[in-house]
């Protein structure tokens, strides 16, 4: 499933820009602890978490996750979104809690 | 091909940038996917220890004709017990450390993952270097 059929499906807030390269999402990882998602999700992963702070945009980077969803309408500074915007970091939000985000993901994606 | 990146140890909001750069220029170079992957996730990993842990210092990364070697070096406390700080889970970072999500005691286990050759040389009190080296 691509990005967009995920945020569609989801009904997620896309807070980045909307020209966004659309990938292919084949996992889920959920984890707020920066070394834990570095370490453990694979590649194209869908990223849940309730972190907002700027660092999650550099670990979705280099971790090639294929987006950030934040959980739980945790607010974002601008900042954020502009440091994720010039690195092609694609960043989502729902008013849902993590595990809740992650079943509808498998209901959504069947991953 | 040889980059030279200084660390800054006050900033955590840009934790990350030499990090992201050299990503940037191995995918320009056309690196296979998965060796860029490794070299990143170890690079940051070691980069972020110089931030919190070092106070900041420097990097060299270097593309060599069949590795790559990172060399990250501080002048912060240095580590007392390596084999303890290479325990999972193991972490001397404060709690405001913590609230911006690391400090997760992994960083140190991910670079032996992901690396495939990892050294380190810290005295107390003098510092700390860290190498470590992805096979091309
Ligand atoms: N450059 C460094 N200077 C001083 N201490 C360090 C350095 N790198 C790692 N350490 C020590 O090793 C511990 C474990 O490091 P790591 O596995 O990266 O976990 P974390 O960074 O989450 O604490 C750190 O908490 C710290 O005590
Ligand atoms: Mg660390």
């Amino acid at each position: 499933m691509k990005i967009s059929e995920l945020a569609e499906t989801l009904q997620l807030e896309l807070l980045t820009e909307p020209d966004y390269d659309d990938r292919e999402i084949t996992g889920c990882y959920i984890g707020d602890l920066l070394s834990w998602v570095m370490g453990r999700a694979k590649p194209q992963d869908v990223w849940i978490t309730v972190m907002s702070n700027v660092n999650i945009v550099a670990v979705a980077s280099l971790a090639d996750a294929a987006c950030v969803v934040v959980s739980e309408d945790v607010p974002i500074e601008d900042a954020v979104l502009q440091k994720a915007n010039m690195q092609d970091v694609v960043i989502l939000r729902s008013p849902l809690p993590s595990y809740e985000l992650g079943l509808r993901v498998h209901e959504a994606a069947g991953i | 091909m040889h980059k030279y990146y200084k660390i800054d140890g006050k900033d955590f909001s840009i934790a990350g940038e030499a990090s992201s750069d050299f990503k940037t220029v191995l995918k320009k170079l056309g690196t296979p996917a998965e060796i860029v992957r490794k070299v990143a996730i170890a690079m940051y990993e070691a980069e972020i220890n110089t931030v919190i842990h070092g106070g900041g210092g420097e990097c060299d990364a270097a593309i060599e004709k069949d590795k790559i070697v990172i060399t990250f070096r501080d002048q912060g406390p240095g580590i007392a017990d390596i084999s303890l700080a290479m325990q999972e889970g193991y972490s001397t970072a404060n709690d405001k450390i913590r609230e911006l999500g690391f400090g997760a005691g992994m960083g140190l286990p991910n670079i032996q993952k992901y690396a495939d050759d990892m050294s380190i040389e810290t005295e107390v009190g003098k510092g700390t270097t860290v190498v470590l080296s992805i096979n091309l």
